[in-house]
């Protein structure tokens, strides 16, 4: 009996090996694009909008980039950490994708770059802001076409003291990386400009239920700054204006809060809140007006930040791929055409990578508002060529630690 | 019998052996993670097979093991050895003082207070952000070296894996032939009976439980190094309920069933994901199906239809 049994799991074993795929043939066939995208879970809003992006591009240039056919393989997230990256084992391993991009999470960020670099496959983060990955640990396998997380809140800071002569404020956002950079980005450019961040709040990033969180917020604030995206947003923002604080304690947020991925979703709870970010798709420039209309036909719905950075990126990963005449198989010159190339007209505005592999782009303060009937981000300040160190010198930012949950430390609190 | 059942067994292991060099990358990764579900089943079999003992926290062993040999092996450059010492033993010690609550429940009871543990263990590993890094988890985690052998491509540390899974098959099937394992067995069919026998009931119960979280523990120091990376999902109600219906799914009771079971559980979950975005779908099906047309399971229907 037992050994019936076990002939058969030695059958199924050898079935196994006879299906799998052989290794692909190199040069002649399609050029292979892995996409990582939380496609389900809380985050699928921000999936589609990803998939959407990158799909937009490529069908745009048909597909087809120096004679060789573009395959866009795309693996599903469900926005954790670990599916991340058995995903992207898979896609590297099984698929021998050419390269790597896509995925959700600042702290799958810095998961997925051990892997990245050990197997020396090119990788893009369109998504992931993992601040140290362009500062005190840089991966060298990663071409960062997105931002990093404190790049957009450095200004923001500044500005909501000098601008909107806010003293004190709490700061409320989701425990991980992401939450901790930016919050720290704001903090210190906040207090350098007189104001005081006087209570730090951290939810779990699975919270559906911020009211516990919301009772605890003090009410000798002057603003609310939050961190959020996807589900969170949505509930956030609609608790906050239900408990009757956000006609005392005006609410102020990073840029995923409001963004578009979830603000055709809100309703009158969030007009008037304040975000920073790189994009909005309200932007008033040409390739941005051209976008978001090709944008809007395919997906039914405005353009978020994610579905740009990933057009933008799908658009990348193209002109470097047409650098080297589609050679991709020789890796490290797919990178270096990666980090090299150059384009001035992106829908968010003119793009350059700094040294140490970041954008340095436009940031943009906006406030929500109802234009026809519509909510948007209306863009009323334009910070012009921000980079990631703000206006601090590179070596002495890189001197200080990386911002945490704990760091800058709350001195007011 | 069981010589018979330990030959095949070995045929099968050494099939796996041969073949596992003919593999390419992605199935290899996958059978190796199917080798370390497999070793966290057959320790949750030991509790729930043979004792009778429904535990619904297997992922904090399993997971406390994969924090301590993610911490060692990052914060403080810890080898192997040393690493998976730490993990086993802080697997054995959470068993341990688990086991004092646990132990005195049986049934409902039992599941309720594993699974109220297991939540423990999450809690910390999601809140105790100094130590843990919470939501962002422990990344980084580089593959260790044997001696002069280096496990970092997936050919090594799979024949790495398939030796411990080996080592910890036929450890745990002594245990279940042992007198204490007999013992257990009977426990199972009636306490009141083994205890008006003279056995101590609560002594062995107890010791099933910590040698259980022991196992747990061997399977998830190879975790962590085959993930490199350890996060609060490792550790969650999800995994422990995976590996409950991985042994559900493979047939309580027979070692070997739980281990095929987590085999099973890994491919459908990772092939049928390729053709489908509806691959729980699939997976709940099977289950149903188990439970409808197999409710011992695949081998134990197996064997049941022989006798």
């Amino acid at each position: 009996m037992a050994h019936r049994l076990l002939a058969r799991v030695a059958l199924v074993l050898v079935a196994a090996a006879l299906v799998a795929p052989a290794p692909a043939a190199a040069q002649t066939g399609p050029i292979k694009i892995g996409l990582l995208s939380p496609l389900s879970g809380g985050a699928s809003a921000i999936g589609k909008d990803m998939l959407n992006g990158a799909e937009l591009y490529l069908d745009e240039i048909g597909r087809q980039v120096a004679g060789r056919k573009i395959e866009l393989i795309v693996e599903d997230t469900e926005g954790v950490t670990a599916t991340a990256l058995t995903k992207a084992r898979k896609l590297v391993d099984q698929d021998r994708v050419a390269i790597l991009t896509g995925a959700l999470l600042a702290s799958t960020g810095y998961a997925l770059h051990p892997f990245v670099d050990a197997a020396k496959i090119p990788a893009t983060y369109p998504v992931m802001s993992s601040d140290d990955l362009t500062q005190r640990k840089p991966a060298k396998w990663v071409v960062r076409t997105g931002w990093n997380s404190s790049q957009a809140v450095h200004p923001f800071g500044e500005w909501v003291a000098k601008k909107l002569k806010y003293k004190k404020i709490v700061t409320v956002g989701f425990d991980y990386a992401f939450g901790w950079e930016t919050v720290g980005g704001f903090q210190r450019t906040f207090e350098e400009s007189g104001g005081q961040i006087i209570q730090k709040i951290w939810t779990p990033l699975n919270t559906t239920d911020f009211s516990p969180f919301i009772a605890q917020i003090r009410r000798d604030a002057d603003a609310v700054f939050v961190v959020f995206f996807g589900r969170g947003s949505l509930q956030f923002v609609k608790q906050y204006s239900d408990s009757g604080l956000k006609a005392k304690i005006a609410l102020l947020g990073n840029g995923t809060t409001t963004d578009e991925s979830v603000l055709p979703q809100m309703g009158d709870e969030a007009l008037g809140v304040y975000t920073a970010l790189h994009y909005s798709a309200a932007l008033d420039n040409p390739q941005n007006v051209k976008f978001a209309k090709a944008f809007e036909a395919k997906a039914g719905k405005v353009p978020s930040y994610y579905a740009e950075t990933n057009y933008t990126n799908a658009r990348w990963i193209v002109e470097a791929i047409k650098a080297i005449n589609g050679k991709v198989e020789d890796r490290e010159a797919f990178l270096a055409a990666l980090k090299k190339v150059e384009l001035k007209e992106f829908p968010r505005g003119p793009v350059v990578i700094d040294r140490w592999g970041n954008p340095i782009q436009n940031v943009y303060i906006r406030k929500v508002e109802r234009v026809g009937g519509k909510l948007q981000n209306t863009v009323i300040l334009t910070y012009p060529q921000v980079s990631q160190f703000w206006r601090y010198n590179p070596e002495e930012f890189l001197k200080a630690p990386l911002y945490t949950r704990d760091y800058p430390p709350c001195k007011f609190c | 019998m069981i010589r018979r059942r330990s030959l095949y067994a070995a045929l099968v292991f050494a099939a796996l052996a041969l073949l596992a060099p003919a593999l390419p990358p992605y199935p290899l990764t996958l059978l190796t993670q199917a080798l370390i579900f497999g070793i966290l089943a057959m320790s949750l079999d030991v509790l729930l097979g043979y004792t009778g003992l429904p535990s619904l926290g297997q992922a904090a062993y399993f997971g406390a093991a994969a924090y301590a040999v993610a911490l060692l092996a990052t914060e403080r450059q810890v080898g192997l050895v040393g690493c998976a010492v730490a993990g086993i033993a802080l697997a054995t010690v959470t068993a341990a003082v688990f086991g004092v609550i646990a132990i005195r429940a049986t049934g409902t009871y039992f599941l309720m207070i594993t699974l109220a543990l297991g939540m423990v263990v999450w809690g910390l590993a999601f809140r105790w952000v100094s130590l843990t890094k919470g939501d962002n988890g422990v990344s980084g985690v580089p593959r260790p070296e044997l001696g002069a052998l280096d496990l970092t491509p997936p050919l090594p540390f799979f024949y790495f894996a398939l030796v411990v899974a080996a080592l910890a098959w036929t450890l745990l099937g002594l245990l279940v032939i042992s007198p204490f394992g007999l013992g257990l067995k009977g426990i199972r069919g009636s306490e009141s009976r083994m205890q008006a026998l003279g056995y101590n009931v609560w002594l062995h119960k107890y010791v099933a439980f910590v040698l259980s979280g022991t196992f747990a523990g061997v399977a998830g120091v190879l975790w962590a190094y085959y993930n490199g990376f350890v996060g609060p999902t490792d550790v969650q109600l999800v995994t422990s309920v995976e590996a409950l219906l991985m042994v559900a799914l493979g047939g309580p009771g027979t070692l070997v069933g739980p281990a095929i079971g987590a085999g099973l559980i890994v491919f459908l979950k990772n092939f049928v994901s390729v053709y489908t975005k509806r691959w729980l779908l699939i997976l709940g099906a099977v289950y149903i199906g188990v439970i409808l047309f197999a409710p011992q399971g695949i081998v134990g229907a197996m064997r049941g239809r022989r006798r």
